[in-house]
């Protein structure tokens, strides 16, 4: 599997809040992302596992280290990652189909070819009947299916998603949950995907990464498969339901709880019972 | 037969205890209170409680309207061309020189010149404000310090400066709606989200296109309160700028008629004023809901 993008010793600080020093989000990270992977980050909160998104999107630019694109130093954000974010950030003076071409228009692609590629992605998502809606008359679910389909009309190499299904209701979310595994298939893009929820981080990645804060490091690393399993047979509940996706979820639950109770926060974050 | 009392008066206003408070239409109670004003205008004129140099009863107001307005003159033109009428016999003598429709349309004229101006200044700068610390540093003082003065107290420079033409005037409006646009469109620019402007970027955009297509696109809502602010301001402005050695114009229309002891002309003047801002507002409310129909829904 070849490496998409490459992480070396990167380490992020910003000046704390109060008084003087730093605080270091990201300390000394060491990752690769290889093409085909469902990349899973897990933690609680303030752990840096946005920062790292950013520093990846090119929003951030690390304190120390290297991020590799294909053997290319990231200088700046660019359309080969696109991005899916918590909040939808659509342009709610676009209608669906044309924030969805948004990026294509940005280049200057001719309308009809990117009317064109971007109906194609919002029948990926599942909305085709909705083209013409203003976003502002859309439920969340489908505001956040906007953002995906506009993120892959830009043909980006890697998606990074940023707790994209936070803002959502259970029901919904774990039908974008099966959504996204589908879509992640069918279009064979990198995924780096961030989320507070346990069941989800399992159930989604092919490789899962459990991160600690203060510093923001790499704690756990997982090689997973429930995502394919889904994909075979189609019946999440069935996978998240079996003896061996709960043995893991309690195994990574104790982890994140037994850093929460060293660090006297609350337990809230991990998205589980505590 | 229905048990809830209120069941068959669910249009008037039922006061809900525990409801959001002020809640429920309020265009009849204000439509009552019209009528109470108009009335009691019309009750007192005709008990004679006050003289009508003081206080003129409608009628008189209407027929000043009338002749001011040349309405029978206009009324004649229109039958002359249309061949109901020979020749126009009425005589039209307007005040101060000029039928009501010119000097509304020289107030229109000055206040729409300077709004325009305005605007094309105000909002590419209170962008750059919103957009650049530099550009803020520069414009922020002289703003700030310039927009709480009443316009009435710099007159007299803008005379000094300008003279007694039109100039002075439209540059006295021209700063009466100058800060509200300008200070809006700053503001507007704060109300882009970070994740949109991301968005943008990740998508390959260059800086140019994120302030026009992002950028300048969010801000637009609050622009356009800006602007509907200031055509307000420029309207209330408008007769302290005609206050100085205008000819026509609708606050020179009073200012003429006051020194006359006209009042009758006065609330004409007055009641053509407030009906003009009217129509203002209405029509930057309409063009509001037509530009920005997400505003307030995101």
């Amino acid at each position: 599997m070849a490496t998409v993008i490459s992480l070396s010793r990167v380490s992020m600080e910003f000046p704390a809040l109060e008084g003087a020093g730093t605080v270091k989000a990201l300390d000394n990270i060491d990752f690769d992302f290889r093409s085909g992977e469902f990349v899973v980050a897990l933690g609680a909160s303030g752990c840096g596992k946005t920062t790292l998104l950013n520093v990846i999107a090119g929003f951030l630019t690390p304190t120390s280290g290297e991020i590799l694109n294909h053997g290319h130093p990231i200088t700046g954000p660019g359309r080969d990652r696109g991005v899916v974010f918590q909040k939808h950030a659509l342009l709610p003076w676009l209608n669906v189909v044309e924030n969805t071409e948004f990026g294509l228009m940005l280049q200057g692609i001719p309308a009809s070819e990117r009317r064109r590629r971007a109906q194609e992605n919002l029948s990926l998502v599942g909305l085709s009947d909705f083209q013409r809606y203003p976003i502002y008359q859309l439920s969340g679910g489908m505001q956040q299916r906007v953002g995906l389909a506009r993120a892959l009309t830009c043909d980006p190499d890697m998606l990074l998603m940023d707790e994209p299904l936070g803002a959502l209701d259970a029901f919904t979310r774990e039908n974008m949950q099966e959504l996204i595994l589908r879509v992640w298939k069918a279009t064979d893009k990198v995924v780096f995907f961030i989320t507070h929820s346990v069941e989800e981080a399992l159930f989604m990645a092919t490789r899962l990464v459990v991160m600690s804060p203060r510093p923001g490091r790499i704690t756990h690393e997982y090689s997973l498969d429930f995502c394919h399993r889904f994909l075979e047979i189609g019946d999440a509940r069935k996978i998240k339901s079996s003896t061996e996706f709960i043995r893991m979820r309690e195994e990574i639950l104790s982890i994140i709880h037994g850093e929460e109770v060293d660090e006297i926060a609350d337990t809230t974050a991990a998205g589980g019972a505590p | 037969m229905s048990l809830n009392p209120f069941a068959r008066k669910a249009s008037l206003p039922i006061v809900d205890q525990y409801g959001a408070p002020g809640r429920g239409n309020s265009t009849f109670i204000s439509l009552v209170t019209i009528v109470v004003i108009l009335g009691g205008w019309w009750l007192i004129t005709h008990l004679e409680l006050i003289r009508p140099l003081f206080l003129p009863s409608p009628e008189m107001v209407i027929s000043k309207f009338n002749k001011i307005a040349c309405t029978s003159h206009y009324t004649e033109v229109f039958l002359v061309f249309i061949g109901a009428l020979d020749e126009v016999s009425a005589p039209c003598h307007g005040f101060s020189e000029h039928a009501l429709h010119e000097h509304i349309l020289w107030s229109l004229y000055r206040v729409f010149t300077s709004f325009f101006l305005a605007a094309i200044t105000a909002i590419p700068i209170g962008v750059a404000m919103g957009m650049s610390r530099f550009t803020r540093g520069v414009f922020d003082p002289p703003i700030e310090f310039y927009r709480p003065i009443p316009p009435l107290a710099y007159l007299p420079l803008t005379i000094i400066w300008f003279g007694i033409g039109e100039s002075g005037k439209i540059f006295l409006i021209y700063l009466a709606c100058f800060a509200p646009i300008a200070i809006n469109a700053r503001a507007g620019v704060r109300s882009v989200s970070i994740e949109q402007i991301h968005a943008a970027y990740s998508m390959g955009a260059s800086r140019g296109q994120v302030i026009r297509q992002v950028v300048i696109k969010a801000a637009l809502p609050e622009i356009l309160t800006g602007m509907r602010v200031a055509i307000a301001f420029g309207w209330t402005t408008l007769v302290a700028a005609e206050m100085v050695a205008a000819k026509a114009g609708i606050g020179v229309m009073v200012l003429n008629a006051a020194r006359f002891l006209a009042t009758d002309i006065v609330f004409l003047g007055i009641v053509v004023i407030g009906a003009v801002a009217f129509v203002f507002d209405l029509a930057m409310r309409r063009l509001e809901k037509s530009l920005v129909p997400w505003k307030g829904k995101v």
